[in-house]
């Protein structure tokens, strides 16, 4: 009895300072209802106040890109807010410019919902929807590399750009997690959706989708990305890839060549040994019903004991060898790693091509 | 120790009982944070808060459930869990009423649970019988009191960012130093008044 008491006390004392805090929890934390105003009465949503802006969007099927998830990481949910979003967050500031802070964009993952508030998102985001749909087949390009492709269930088609990117839901030990991968499959099969994804160690979504087995279920949202291909067809293309970032760049030049088999453009894929190589014989096939596209391939670390013939060093060289003139109507999509897609824009530019023709995708 | 006006035991727990200079307790968020005077102004600030508002509750909580059932031994984890439980609502208060402080205190919000002067000031109060007020006072002048001394550092702390310090005595070495030297001066106070 001795013992009993005096834990009955202190328990008795916990249970009342956690009734008390649960109350004040439900007073102060209490935000209610509030209504989200989408691009001026565009969209109107309801949602429940105190989470962040991020999934009270998603909540409502509004998907905007996010890499990390929501932890505020990889600076991709970007949204502008008129008002009723608070003052700036020190986790949001790192991935602002000061022109961004001043005409109030805001990472949407630290955005907290309290009270009703106005924001702008790009048109393209209202377009976005969540996919159901089926694995077709698993293909292993290199010992890392895997082709995946998917047969879309519901919806059964994907209006999508060339070289957008979905954003699949993978799970992980700290709940589902969405990682974005670049489309490789052109946008004319609208029912299907195929990606091409190396594996990381370690890696969340890479493990995830390199252990996917044909006839499994996957979600995904999309289409996302901002690459918007030239239509006029005397524009000349130029694609660059890295290692995976050969998804995108594979569905641009399929477009290309689908819809203007005549329209010049150029491949340029950089890996770094002869095993990392992958498509060289389809694409060079392709150059050989296409004239005006070109293909080059650069190793930038060949092995000993590699039939290699054709080009080493790193892909930006390569770039610099063969693009002549300086046309500044080009068009430019680059995929890669981000040390890649800084040399190459650097070698883009002293070839006359204007930013605004640059399109590149760092993940 | 009933004669002793609230006043003169505030002024004496900001000056010749510091709970900081005088007793040594609080000295691990002191040292993290004293390196600006602005954080050392907010986080004192908070300590204030927390350390008057919880000296009266554990008052309350002693004198009235734990006297009464002759519980007295539990007066530590009992101190400890209001204590707890009083920084969470601070929390939400904050964040709810200004966010910005509430991200200028980050970590070091929760972080004020368990500072040690706080809980010291709960038990000092029982030891040395204080009445309600006097407790109060003393609660709301231990917070002053660390603070002062939190600020002075942080103003040292500062100006050395200037100093050629020897290597061995960079960093919490000399921050040590400067904080003993700081309560040798503070003992100059002492014999002023009693409040034990």
């Amino acid at each position: 009895m001795t013992f009993l008491l005096p834990a009955l006390v202190f328990g008795g004392i916990l249970v009342g300072l956690a009734a008390a805090l649960t109350i004040a929890e439900r007073l102060l934390v209490n935000y209610g209802v509030c209504r989200i105003d989408i691009n001026d009465g565009d969209r109107e949503l309801e949602v429940d106040g105190g989470q962040s802006l991020l999934s009270a969007l998603n909540e409502s099927k509004v998907f905007i890109p996010s890499a990390c998830g929501g932890r505020g990481s990889c600076g991709y949910c970007k949204a502008t807010v008129l008002e009723g979003g608070g003052p700036l967050l020190p986790t949001e500031a790192p991935f602002l410019t000061r022109a961004e802070i001043r005409s109030g964009v805001r990472l949407a993952c630290q955005v907290k919902v309290r009270e009703d508030i106005r924001i702008k998102i790009p048109e393209d985001f209202l377009n976005v929807k969540q996919f159901a749909a089926t694995v077709s087949s698993m293909k292993m390009l290199t010992h890392d590399m895997v082709e995946a492709t998917f047969a879309l269930d519901d919806p059964a088609e994907m209006e999508a750009r060339a070289g957008q990117y979905i954003q699949i839901t993978a799970p992980s030990p700290e709940g589902p997690v969405q990682r974005a991968y670049s489309i490789s499959s052109p946008p004319s099969d609208s029912g299907h959706v195929q990606i091409v994804v190396r594996l990381v160690p370690e890696g969340i979504g890479s493990t995830y989708v390199h252990g996917l087995e044909k006839g499994e279920q996957v979600t995904f949202t999309g289409p996302y990305g901002e690459f918007r291909l030239n239509e006029d067809p005397e524009v000349e293309v130029i694609c660059v890839g890295g290692g995976s970032g050969m998804a995108p760049i594979k569905n641009v030049v399929h477009t290309v060549l689908e819809r203007w088999p005549e329209r010049k453009c150029w491949l340029f894929f950089g890996c770094r040994g002869a095993s990392d190589v992958f498509y060289l014989e389809e694409f060079e096939e392709l150059a050989r019903k296409h004239p005006n596209f070109r293909v080059v391939y650069a190793l930038s670390a060949p092995e000993e004991g590699d039939d290699w013939a054709g080009e080493t060093g790193f892909i930006h060289i390569s770039l610099d060898k063969h693009l002549e003139g300086a046309d500044p109507s080009r068009q430019a999509f680059l995929c890669g790693p981000p040390p890649m897609i800084e040399a190459v824009m650097g070698v883009l530019e002293t070839k006359g091509l204007r930013d605004e023709n640059i399109f590149y995708d760092k993940f | 120790m009933t004669e002793i006006s609230p006043l003169l035991i505030l002024v004496a727990a900001i000056f010749t009982n510091n709970i900081l200079l005088a007793n040594f307790l609080g000295m691990c968020s002191f040292l993290a944070v004293s390196k600006q005077i602005d954080t050392a102004l907010g986080l004192g600030a908070a300590v204030i808060f927390v350390m008057t508002a919880t000296t009266a509750i554990n008052y309350g909580v002693y004198h009235l459930v734990l006297v009464p059932l002759g519980m007295t031994i539990l007066q530590y984890i009992v101190f400890i869990a209001v204590i707890a439980a009083f920084v969470q609502f601070v929390e939400m208060f904050v964040e709810r009423f200004s966010l910005k402080l509430y991200h200028a205190l980050g970590i070091f919000l929760p972080l004020i649970t368990v500072n040690c002067a706080i809980l010291g000031v709960s038990l000092f109060m029982i030891i040395r019988s204080y009445t309600f007020w006097q407790s109060v006072a003393f609660g709301f002048g231990g917070g002053v009191g660390w603070t002062l001394a939190i600020v002075l550092i942080a103003g040292l702390r500062q100006k050395m960012g200037y100093s050629n310090v020897p290597g061995p005595f960079r960093g919490v070495a000399i921050a040590m130093v400067i904080t003993g030297v700081m309560a040798m001066a503070f003992m100059g106070f002492a014999g002023m008044v009693n409040i034990q």
